[in-house]
């Protein structure tokens, strides 16, 4: 990422890849990426099976063009480490670039950063990358030196000939070893985890200089000749039009420019955003509220509780599923429910946009660019050749800010009015008009035998689909994450799920159907441990007994915490464990009551990530996830009155805050595994882990989230 | 409208706005100093904290009339190599780096006032300063570290 300055200048990302191909010369090598496209990388570059790309310069400059957006999770950081590796150079060096919209990009037809993959689709592609190139460069200076590539080797940026030890640095080789042929990237044997020597180690982040400064570029920050500022009117009941505005008062306000209708509501468009905000204040609307104007968070709770209710589509069905409570000693059956959420990422959805007749430029900051992309050609009308869209720093996302309304009502602004616009969401926007984590509501009911052992488990839940296409014969594949798919060895299983038909948009939340559904379990396995008599790590521990990576992290974790040994008075510890996004996690929470009120001393984390290819980043993740799953077990809830939001600002829907930020540790299990994610694994057990020291500490079973509605004194 | 006039980051500025529009988006839209960040707009999460004579205060709740004759310091008058910076560097405080700004400016306030502060005088300084990436234990990290000279 560049500062705005660079950015708005001449050298746009597109020129680089013709720079790279033809004029500067130098060394480029493309990989290959999960889900490629041969024939668009063909057509980008003249080059076949090519899709993402390194460059390296006459003046030494490597150059990654990256293609997973940095979204505070560290991406431009560990990627680079990736590629540098067998690449053989000085990793803190490496220059980056946001890759342009190309099919080229995309994995799974998506180009962006979704479901903690950034690393673990690239661990083999970019270390293949960095070899291929390395190899390319040893070459050609064994060619130079008349000897054997063999008698070379790669160190730091240069080529070192082991007979004389002379070197040759990379720059001064590149554009000799990019007339050579690339060899197989799977004819080169890549470093084994033994003999990393970036990867693997902690990596302070690349992006810190220019968030420290101030320089960072978020797309609030981009500022163009002529742009006016934007804020859009919209119906307060989701789902609502605009039935008719009167723009008089608006256009009085000193500094408003225009007010224009488009497709999502009223925008109002002055010479800075408060002015805009000012005009906004004044507009009159007259909505159609819709089909949501009577709906309050009461009758959706009916809705869910009535949903679980009655049996639902079979989701797993294992031995003799529900049919093995029958011959339990002893059953439980427990009900419970998570409510909406919003994202509240800390920069409100933002977009500078600029139409003019024949092209359509976009600044955006967006987990998905290839979906912004769709769009600025949706809401421009123009075909995607003539979009050009900027992607920068995003101000956090946690799944909200793949594209969508942000884009098409920046586009559609300034192709309204023809000037370069700057569209910014208010807080009270960006919390009433969120694609929300969809409510839930989960009913079980178990069985354990005589000996307390777990034998039957069976769970029915009710929330909306978080995405379209999540649905899969009749079963929405994150409504029921985590539960179908549980790694405890139980005889008899059976999961259900029932769609409740609710209108309100959903979206993508910090680990997604895990972020609810393993509170509920794992809250629900502490009730079965307590009803067997047992410690709930040492039930745990027997039904992971073939499952030594989740077992592991629990063992870890309660090694660490000093599970079973004494508190201080007043201190509970509760204990939670949870598979997803190829990690495995375990954490036990350390409480008190306050006031009535939870407080949080102390979390001890274990995580099994694989290989942790920036294990200081694996930390922050950690931290980061448990932070914000832990805002929301406290006292994250969306509600709705008449069809609105009833939270609008930080003061209704407030996240933690640093003086209730607990002590975190994060402990990382050795492995030589390919890395899973950790954007999103660390969010899940946090709920868990503090509902059941709650219980520890009160004697009372927390079935609700978010948890501080209720008193404990 | 009259001209309100005020120093920013040591030069001298003279705005013609409406007197009632929020500092936050005088710097920001008219002066183009872009590093202090919109947040919420009532002060709750302190992403767009200046210096305001010597105090951090909220920009996005000051009507830039009161900030008449006053000497203003945003991110960008900070050198880049002032002790929170650096500590901030050297503890790799930011994620997103969103709040990250306004988080400094409530940090060198502190440390202005209090040398060697205690981690509650921390989070009591630093609890109007939300981050939704959950860096805050990195902060306190790092305001301990400016306050020990900074980069060791």
């Amino acid at each position: 990422m560049r500062t705005a300055e660079q950015m708005n200048g001449k050298v746009s990302r597109r020129g680089f890849l013709k720079i790279g191909t033809t004029a500067a010369g130098g060394l480029l090598v493309g990989f290959y990426l999960p889900g490629r496209n041969t024939a668009a990388a063909q057509s980008l570059t003249g080059v076949s099976n090519l899709n993402a790309f390194v460059h390296i310069g006459s003046d030494d400059l490597v150059t990654f063009i990256i293609h997973k957006p940095e979204n505070g999770q560290g991406t431009t950081t560990s990627l680079s480490q990736l590629l540098a590796e067998e690449l053989e150079v000085d990793w803190t060096k490496i220059r980056w670039e946001y890759a342009p919209i190309n099919a080229v990009y995309a994995s799974g037809g998506l180009q962006g950063t979704v479901g903690s993959q950034a690393i673990r689709t690239t661990y083999n592609p970019l270390r293949q990358a960095g070899a291929v190139a390395r190899e390319m460069l040893l070459q050609a200076a064994a060619q130079q030196w008349g000897i054997e590539k063999a008698q070379c080797r790669a160190e730091n940026s240069s080529v070192i000939n082991t007979l004389t030890n002379a070197r040759l640095s990379y720059g001064s080789l590149a554009d000799a070893a990019s007339k050579l042929p690339a060899p197989a990237a799977n004819a080169i044997q890549l470093k084994t985890p033994a003999e990393f020597k970036v990867v693997g180690k902690p990596a302070k982040r690349l992006d810190t200089p220019e968030k420290i400064t101030g320089k960072a570029t978020f797309a609030l920050d981009v500022r163009r000749p002529g742009m006016l500022y934007a804020v859009v009117a919209r119906c307060p009941v989701i789902g609502g039009t605009v039935a008719s505005f009167d723009a008089t008062d608006a256009k009085a306000v000193a500094g408003v420019r225009h007010v224009v209708q488009i497709p999502e509501g009223v925008a109002v468009v002055a010479d800075n955003t408060w002015a805009a905000m000012e005009g906004r204040k004044a507009l009159k609307v007259q909505w159609n509220e819709g089909a949501n104007a009577n709906l309050n968070s009461a009758a959706i709770r009916e809705i869910l509780a009535t949903a679980i209710s009655t049996p639902g589509n079979v989701a797993r069905k294992t031995g003799e599923g529900e049919g093995g409570l029958a011959t339990a000693a002893k059953q439980l059956e427990a009900v419970y429910e998570a409510p909406y959420l919003a994202h509240a990422p800390m920069e409100p959805f933002t977009c500078v946009a600029d139409v003019k007749a024949d092209s359509c430029e976009v600044w955006v900051g967006s987990q998905l660019p290839s979906v912004a992309n769709g769009n600025a050609v949706q809401a421009s009308g123009m075909p995607a050749a003539k979009i050009n869209l900027h992607t920068l720093y995003m101000g956090g996302g946690f799944g909200s800010r793949g594209g969508g309304a942000y884009v098409t009502e920046a586009v559609g602004i300034s192709k309204a009015i023809g000037v370069p616009v700057k569209l910014t969401y208010t807080r009270e926007d960006d919390l009433q008009t969120d694609r929300f984590r969809p409510a839930s509501y989960m009913k079980f009911r178990a069985g354990l035998d005589a000996d307390g052992k777990l034998t039957t488990w069976t769970a029915r839940v009710s929330c909306s689909s978080f995405a379209a296409g999540g649905m899969r014969n009749g079963v929405d594949n994150e409504g029921v994450a985590g539960i179908h798919d549980t790694l405890y060895a139980i005889p008899n299983v059976q999961v259900e799920y029932r769609e409740p038909g609710l209108k309100i948009p959903t979206n993508y939340w910090r680990s997604v159907g895990h972020s609810q559904n393993t509170f509920f379990t794992e809250a629900f396995i502490d009730e079965l441990a307590s009803a067997a008599g047992k410690d709930p790590v040492e039930f745990r521990r027997e039904l992971l007994a073939s499952q030594p990576r989740l077992l592991g992290t629990l063992n870890l974790a309660a090694e660490k915490a000093g599970w079973g040994k004494p508190l201080p008075a007043g201190r509970a510890m509760g204990v939670a464990a949870v598979n997803c996004f190829g990690s495995f996690n375990t954490q036990i929470a350390e409480i008190s009551i306050v006031q009535g009120k939870v407080r949080v001393h102390r979390v001890v984390s274990a995580v099994d990530c694989g290989i942790a290819v920036n294990p200081a980043g694996v930390a922050q993740q950690m931290q980061s996830a448990i932070v914000y799953g832990l805002s929301a077990a406290l006292r994250g809830a969306i509600t709705f009155d008449k069809g609105r939001v009833q939270q609008t600002n930080f003061h209704q829907y407030e996240p933690l805050r640093i003086d209730e930020m607990p002590i975190i540790e994060t402990y990382i299990v050795p492995s030589t595994s390919n890395p899973g994610g950790m954007g999103e694994v660390g969010t899940p057990a946090i709920a868990p882990a503090v509902a059941n020291a709650i219980f520890r500490a009160t004697g009372k079973r927390i079935r609700k989230m978010p948890f501080n509605l209720e008193n404990f004194a | 409208m009259a001209a309100i006039s005020f120093t920013v980051n040591g030069q001298r500025q003279s705005v013609d706005v409406a007197p009632q529009m929020p500092l936050l988006w005088v710097l920001r839209d008219t002066l183009g100093l872009t590093g202090t960040k919109f947040g919420c707009g009532m002060g709750l999460c302190g992403a767009c904290t200046v210096h305001v004579d010597g105090q951090a205060l909220r920009s996005c709740s000051m009507q830039v009339s009161n900030a008449a004759g006053k000497s203003i310091t945003t991110i960008e008058g900070l050198s880049g190599t002032h002790p929170v910076q650096q500590a901030w560097l050297e503890a790799d405080v930011p994620q997103c780096g969103y709040c990250q700004p306004g988080q400094i400016m409530s940090a060198a306030a502190l440390l202005a006032r209090t040398k060697n502060p205690s981690d509650t005088e921390i989070d009591s300084a630093m609890r109007g300063n939300i981050c939704r990436c959950g860096t805050y234990q990195s902060i306190r990290e790092a305001i301990h570290r400016a306050a020990k000279g900074g980069v060791r």
